[in-house]
């Protein structure tokens, strides 16, 4: 997994709540069975028109926002299903992270694994960024993991909390499976001492 | 302090708990299906790792799968299908194929096998894993990084969530059903109000639902932000599971009831947060936007922007309404429909396609309407003809059809046109959830059924027999 540390990047204002993961990606893009090409599928009812041609209303075909990597959104983002999809859409589209009021707990989970960073942020935060954002798309936002701090264009920092345990992973690029698999003795420990066996 | 449902079954597969790091939980029932598993395995095999516990991962086939007999399937439909055989078969898996007796909507097939049991903890790369905790088990939706940590190891790492009680009391109203119970609570609790908590559904009402109907309530806790929702297990579930292929036998089963009824919620036990639900004041329920929180009674209108105090939820509520060509403050009832799916891990069971059927029977599917029927399992499939409700829907002009996700989810050949008005039992109505451009109206299946009649949204108490 790649290391997160400093994003120091320009900004995508995504005016929405409850974006959930089939706005993210579709249902129709996940029929593959490898992780390659979902940045096609990122957003893509909102990203094209009918026609296939690119909606020029939505925010993203803006070209002022032509290669930002943080996308700004409303509460409850990525909400709905479980789809890994939809953090490897935003991966691969660019995305190194998003900052919203609150996200659904699987996509804020799938994040994790991933090394791309979900940062809760006030929603009067949001709202502010929104505004910033929309007013010069130039704006630079640094989304700073080691010290936990967002420096908002104003040049005042906002902490944001994340799990000790997954800023470590994510700073030194751990995934999950190695430290799961190191615990073999423990889950031994925990089958053997079982009354019954489970579902077989 | 008493212990919650969920204390006692968390406690109970807690593998390690050390200071400044995630809590490792066993999982004992894994579920796996063709859309979120094959890079899962592709992940496997690039680390040479074996499937640690293959005799507690179940694999079904419902996603991209076609319903109905076509000559040829999509390419990627049979490449995602071939890899689930090939995963299954490399690494000892059981698969209910397609081509056997045994398939369908993974949530539907797993209880129907006796697979789902109380006090388990039962995960899958599908939100609506929580379907399961209809019967005391903690099950949750996962990803795909997820999946191959517990095909590898057969545990997770996860924060504890918090627990929220659902006190649903009084008695229901004909016509008034399980669905509706769970789009009120969603409606007035918000689609985010659970994240970061288990749902627990208690009270009278919920203890005199039967299994088909405590499994819609669990299976729409996604939709209600909370990742799993949990139903004490009783008499019903024991009834329900009993003699079921894997359900335990003999003296294991008389053991394991007395085990399963000790997991209840202690009397003195507390829950982080709670909600009263007063059922006998509920009526049939029908979503108007674009996601699940935004519903009201079938006798009920389209909200007024000006009802809401923040600004962003009123440019939520005039984009939802933009999409869904709705007004507000129009009447629910009389919305034109064009498509009637009755179907989903939510609504597909048995008792779903009977109390359905019942409305319809003799009655005719409106001439401008589009109406399928799309059981859940081959099970299911096969009971209901038995019955003839087969033939009950398709005398009134539905097309009747095999076990999948179908229209659900518009990643298989069941899609709704653009601008097309569903009539949906399933459990999502988020922008093009059914079909590029298609508008969702989530409601029970006796609802749905009457819409199918009428072609428009029509209250179905008007309509019972």
């Amino acid at each position: 997994m790649e290391k997160v540390d400093l994003i120091r990047a320009r900004a995508v204002p995504l005016r929405a709540d409850n974006v959930d993961t089939d706005q993210i990606i579709p249902a129709r893009y996940l029929t593959a069975i490898t992780t390659d090409g979902m940045g096609d599928g990122l957003f893509a009812s909102w990203r094209y028109l009918d026609t296939g041609e690119p909606n020029p209303e939505f925010v993203l075909n803006n070209p002022e926002y032509k290669g930002a990597e943080i996308l700004v959104a409303g509460a409850n983002f990525g909400s709905g299903s479980s789809r890994e999809h939809a953090v490897w859409a935003l991966a691969q589209y660019g995305f190194k992270c998003v900052l919203a009021p609150s996200f659904g707990d699987i996509f804020y989970n799938n994040s994790l694994k991933n090394g791309f960073l979900p940062v809760v942020l006030p929603k009067e935060a949001i709202d502010a960024l929104w505004e910033v954002l929309e007013d010069d798309p130039e704006t630079q936002l640094w989304v700073d993991l080691r010290t936990q701090n967002v420096r908002m264009p104003d040049q005042q920092s906002l902490r944001f909390e994340i799990d000790p345990f997954r800023r470590d992973c994510l700073l030194q690029g751990l995934d999950d499976l190695g430290f799961l698999l190191a615990k073999e003795d423990q889950i031994a420990a925990f089958e053997a001492g079982r009354a019954r066996p489970a579902a077989a | 302090m008493g212990k919650t449902l969920f204390d006692k079954v968390w406690d109970r597969h807690v593998v390690s708990s050390e200071t400044g790091e995630p809590t490792v939980i066993y999982v004992d029932a894994h579920l796996i299906h063709e859309v979120t598993s094959p890079q899962a395995f592709a992940e496997l095999r690039s680390r040479g790792l074996r499937v640690r516990r293959p005799e507690q991962t179940f694999a079904t086939m419902d996603h991209a799968i076609p319903t109905r007999d076509i000559p040829l399937w999509p390419d990627d439909a049979q490449a995602q299908v071939g890899a689930l055989r090939d995963n299954c078969g490399q690494f000892g898996i059981t698969l209910w194929d397609i081509k056997g007796d045994v398939q369908g909507i993974v949530h539907v097939v797993a209880p129907e096998m006796g697979v789902t049991q109380p006090g388990m903890t039962i995960v899958c790369g599908d939100s609506h894993t929580s379907t399961h905790g209809a019967f005391g088990a903690l099950a949750f939706g996962i990803g795909t990084s997820e999946v191959a940590h517990v095909l590898a190891s057969q545990c997770l790492m996860q924060e504890k969530p918090k627990t929220f009680a659902i006190n649903v009391e009084g008695r229901l109203a004909p016509g008034v059903t399980a669905k509706d119970i769970i789009l009120a609570i969603i409606a007035k609790n918000g689609a985010s109000g659970g994240v970061g908590h288990v749902f627990e559904y208690r009270g009278s009402t919920v203890r005199n639902l039967s299994m088909a109907n405590r499994m819609t309530i669990c299976n729409m806790s996604i939709e209600g932000g909370a990742r799993a929702g949990m139903i004490a297990p009783d008499i019903t579930t024991y009834e329900y599971m009993y003699g079921r292929p894997y359900a335990p036998t003999g003296k294991a089963w008389n053991d394991a009831v007395i085990e399963w009824s000790a997991l209840a919620t202690d009397d003195d036990a507390e829950f982080d947060r709670s909600l009263d639900i007063d059922a006998g004041a509920l009526e049939p329920m029908v979503t108007y936007g674009t996601n699940p929180g935004m519903g009201v009674p079938v006798t009920g209108a389209v909200p007024q922007g000006t009802d809401l105090e923040d600004e962003q939820q009123r440019r939520d509520l005039e984009a939802a309404l933009d999409y869904m060509g709705l007004v507000q403050g129009q009447p629910m009832q009389g919305q034109h429909v064009d498509i009637v799916f009755i179907g989903s891990c939510t609504n597909s069971r048995l008792e779903d396609l009977r109390e359905a059927a019942a409305i319809v029977k003799g009655r005719r599917v409106a001439d401008h309407v589009e109406a399928l029927v799309v059981p859940g399992s081959k099970a299911v499939k096969a009971a209901a003809e038995e019955e003839g409700l087969d033939r009950v829907f398709a005398e009134a002009g539905f097309q009747w059809r095999g076990a999948g996700c179908s229209m659900c989810l518009a990643m298989n050949d069941d899609k709704a046109g653009t601008g097309k008005y569903v009539a949906s039992t399933s459990n999502r109505n988020f922008r093009g959830r059914q079909g590029p451009g298609s508008r969702s109206l989530l409601m029970s299946p006796i609802m749905a059924a009457a819409a199918a009649v009428e072609g428009q949204v029509v209250d179905v108490r008007g309509m019972l027999r």
